[in-house]
C-alpha cells in the first residue's frame, strides 16, 4: 500500500490549472522526488497531500486515510520541513522543540525525552538554549528537520530543504536525509536541484504545468529520455561548424547561446573532430538528470 | 478550497490550548516591557486626566471626575490591549513570523489557531483592564464587593474587541494597514462613548451614533458598576458585546481560511 496515493488531481485558481490531473504514488521507505521549474505545481500538491487546501477533483489518501476529510489525523505520523523556515523566533532551540511537541498532544515529558537524539541528529546538542536568531541558516534548516521529527512520523514532506545553503550546509543536510531513510522513514522532497533528487531518491517525478511527465529512478529517466552522452561546443566558430558538422555528429541539437550541446549515443568519432579545430572548445560528459529535465520542461524562464 | 467551505462554522475544541500557551510562554519573556505599554499607559492618562482636569470639573455624571473617568480608562484599556494584540502580534505570528504556517502543519487546524488567539488576546486584556481595576481599589474610587463584577465584564470586552480586530488582521497586507483601524474605529470610538465625557454632552446625531457601539455597551454597564449603581439593560449590553466579538469572530475565520487555505 503507498503511504500517499494521489489520483487525479485537480486544482485551480481563477483561470489557471495549477495541479491538472496529477497521479503520484509514493511507496513505504522510498524517498520519492518531485522536481519541476518554478510554477510547476510542486508547493501546490503539498499543501493539497496535507489537506491545507481542498482539491477540485481527484482524491488523496495518505497513511490510507482519505485527505481533506481526515487529514488532521493523518498529519498526526506526519512530518513538514517547510520551504521557509517558521522557527518560533522567542523561542529557544529546546523551547521551539518543546512547542512544537505540543501541537501533537503530546506531554512535555515524552517530547523531553526525545529532544537528546534530536539534538544529535541535527548537530545542536550544544545549542539547545541558543536563541534561533543566534543560529546559521544551516542550523536553522536542521533544527526545522529535527522539529519535524518531534512526533517521530512515518512520512516526511520536505520542500525544498537545501535552498539557500551552502555547500557545506547541504550535505550535512542530505547525510540527516539518508539517516532517515536507513531507519525506514518514507520521504516526498521537492527540489530545483537535480543532485539532490539524483542522489537521495529512488524514485524521480518530473512536473511540469501540474502533470506529472516523467516518472522513474534516475538511471531510468537518463536511459529512456536521453542520448547517454553530451558534448558541449562553444567559441568563435561554433556557428559554422554547426551548420556543418552537427547533422553527421549529433543525433540532437540544441544551441543556447554561445553554446551547442550535441546529443549522441557515441561521441567518440565527434571528439575526434574536435581535438583538431583550434577555434572550438569542447566538454564530453555523460548525460545527466538535468539534461532530461531541460529537454521535457524546455530551457525558458519561469518566473 | 471551495467557497462554500470558507463558510463553515467555526470546529471549536480544546486543542486550541497548545497554542494560546505557546503565546503566553512567549509573552511571559518579554513580560516587562509589554506590562508597561499595555498597563502604564492608561494609568497614566486615567491619573493624568483625573487629577489634572479633575481639578477643574466640580462633578462628572454627579461623581469626581477621576471616578468618572475610571469607568471609562477600565473598558478603553481592555479594548487597547485586545485590539493591539490581535493586530500587531497577531499578524507577527501570521504573516511576517509565519507560526500559523508551522502550526497549520500539525494535526491542528485554523479554527484551533484562531480560537487560540482570540482567547489569548482575551486573556491578555484581562491583564490590562484588571490593572487598572487595582488602581481604582488602591485610590479608593470605588468599593470592592460591587466592582468584582467588572471581571467578567473585562473578559466580555477582550472578547469582543479581539474578534472584531482579528477581522482586521485577516484582511491585512502589512502593519501600515491597522492605522486605518486605529484612526477611523478606535480612536472615534473613545471620544464618542463616554470614556472621558458623558455622552450626552454630544450633539444628538453623534449620540445616536454612539448607541450602536460597542465600547458604548461596554461603558454602560461598567460605569454605574464602579459608582455604586446597578446597571440598566443588562443583557442588551451584554449581547450587543457577545454580537460584536462572536461575529467578528466568524467574520475573520471566514476571511482567514480565505487567506491561507486557499
Amino acid at each position: 500500500m503507498p503511504l500517499l496515493n494521489i489520483r487525479g488531481l485537480r486544482k485551480s485558481y481563477g483561470a489557471l490549472e495549477v495541479v491538472a490531473g496529477l497521479d503520484l504514488a509514493v511507496e513505504p521507505g522510498e524517498c520519492f522526488g518531485l522536481i519541476g521549474p518554478n510554477g510547476a505545481g510542486k508547493t501546490t500538491t503539498l499543501r493539497l497531500a496535507l489537506g491545507l487546501t481542498a482539491p477540485d477533483g481527484g482524491t488523496i489518501s495518505m497513511l490510507d486515510l482519505p485527505v481533506p476529510d481526515q487529514a488532521r489525523e493523518a498529519r498526526m505520523r506526519v512530518g513538514v520541513v517547510p520551504q521557509m523556515d517558521n522557527l518560533d523566533p522567542d523561542f529557544t532551540v529546546r523551547e521551539n522543540l518543546l512547542a512544537y511537541g505540543r501541537y501533537f498532544g503530546q506531554k512535555d515529558t515524552e517530547t523531553a525525552g526525545r529532544i537528546p537524539a534530536l539534538l544529535e541528529f541535527a548537530g545542536l546538542e550544544h545549542r539547545a538554549e541558543a536563541r534561533i536568531d543566534a543560529l546559521s541558516g544551516g542550523m536553522k534548516r536542521r533544527l526545522t528537520l529535527a522539529r519535524a521529527l518531534v512526533n517521530d512520523p512515518d512520512l516526511i514532506f520536505l520542500d525544498e530543504p537545501t535552498t539557500g545553503l551552502d555547500p557545506q550546509a547541504r550535505h550535512m543536510m542530505w547525510q540527516g536525509l539518508r539517516r532517515l531513510l536507513n531507519q525506514g522513514k518514507t520521504i516526498l522532497l521537492t527540489t530545483h536541484f537535480m543532485e539532490e533528487a539524483e542522489r537521495l531518491c529512488d524514485r524521480i517525478a518530473i512536473m511540469d504545468h501540474g502533470k506529472i511527465i516523467a516518472t522513474g529512478s534516475p538511471h531510468e529517466l537518463i536511459r529512456n529520455h536521453i542520448e547517454p552522452q553530451v558534448v558541449e561546443v562553444y567559441g568563435e566558430g561554433v556557428a559554422d561548424w554547426t551548420a556543418a558538422h552537427s547533422g553527421t555528429y549529433c543525433e540532437r541539437v540544441e544551441q543556447v547561446g554561445e553554446t551547442v550541446f550535441c546529443y549522441t549515443r557515441n561521441s567518440e568519432a565527434l571528439v575526434q573532430q574536435l581535438r583538431n579545430r583550434t577555434d572550438l572548445r569542447y566538454l564530453n560528459r555523460p548525460a545527466s538528470l538535468e539534461d532530461v529535465f531541460l529537454k521535457l520542461t524546455g530551457r525558458d524562464l519561469r518566473d | 478550497m471551495q467557497t462554500t467551505q470558507y463558510f463553515r462554522l467555526p470546529i471549536l475544541s480544546l486543542r486550541f490550548i497548545p497554542v494560546w500557551r505557546r503565546n503566553f510562554l512567549v509573552w511571559r519573556k518579554l513580560a516587562i516591557p509589554s506590562i508597561l505599554g499595555n498597563l502604564a499607559d492608561p494609568a497614566f492618562y486615567m491619573l493624568g486626566l483625573g487629577y489634572g482636569l479633575g481639578g477643574l470639573l466640580p462633578e462628572v455624571g454627579g461623581v469626581p471626575y477621576m471616578t468618572f473617568l475610571a469607568a471609562g480608562t477600565v473598558c478603553y484599556s481592555t479594548m487597547n490591549s485586545a485590539t493591539f494584540e490581535v493586530l500587531y502580534s497577531g499578524f507577527s505570528r501570521m504573516h511576517v513570523q509565519k507560526t500559523w504556517e508551522a502550526i497549520l502543519n500539525t494535526p491542528l487546524t485554523l479554527d484551533d489557531v484562531l480560537l487560540a488567539e482570540l482567547l489569548w488576546a482575551t486573556s491578555k486584556s484581562l491583564l490590562s483592564g484588571l490593572a487598572i481595576l487595582v488602581i481604582v481599589w488602591a485610590l479608593g474610587l470605588a468599593g470592592f464587593g460591587q466592582t468584582l463584577w467588572l471581571i467578567p465584564l473585562i473578559i466580555l470586552i477582550g472578547f469582543c474587541f479581539a474578534g472584531m480586530g482579528l477581522v482586521m488582521n485577516a484582511l491585512s497586507p502589512n502593519y501600515d494597514f491597522f492605522m486605518y483601524y486605529f484612526t477611523l474605529v478606535i480612536t472615534p470610538m473613545v471620544l464618542l462613548c463616554g470614556v472621558f465625557y458623558p455622552v450626552d454632552q454630544l450633539p444628538s446625531w453623534l449620540q445616536s451614533i454612539s448607541a450602536w457601539l460597542p465600547l458604548t455597551h461596554a461603558i454602560a454597564l461598567a460605569r454605574p458598576l464602579v459608582q455604586g449603581g446597578a446597571p440598566q439593560q443588562v443583557l442588551a449590553h451584554i449581547l450587543a458585546l457577545l454580537a460584536y466579538g462572536g461575529v467578528g469572530f466568524y467574520i475573520a475565520l471566514v476571511l482567514t481560511r480565505r487567506r491561507l487555505l486557499k
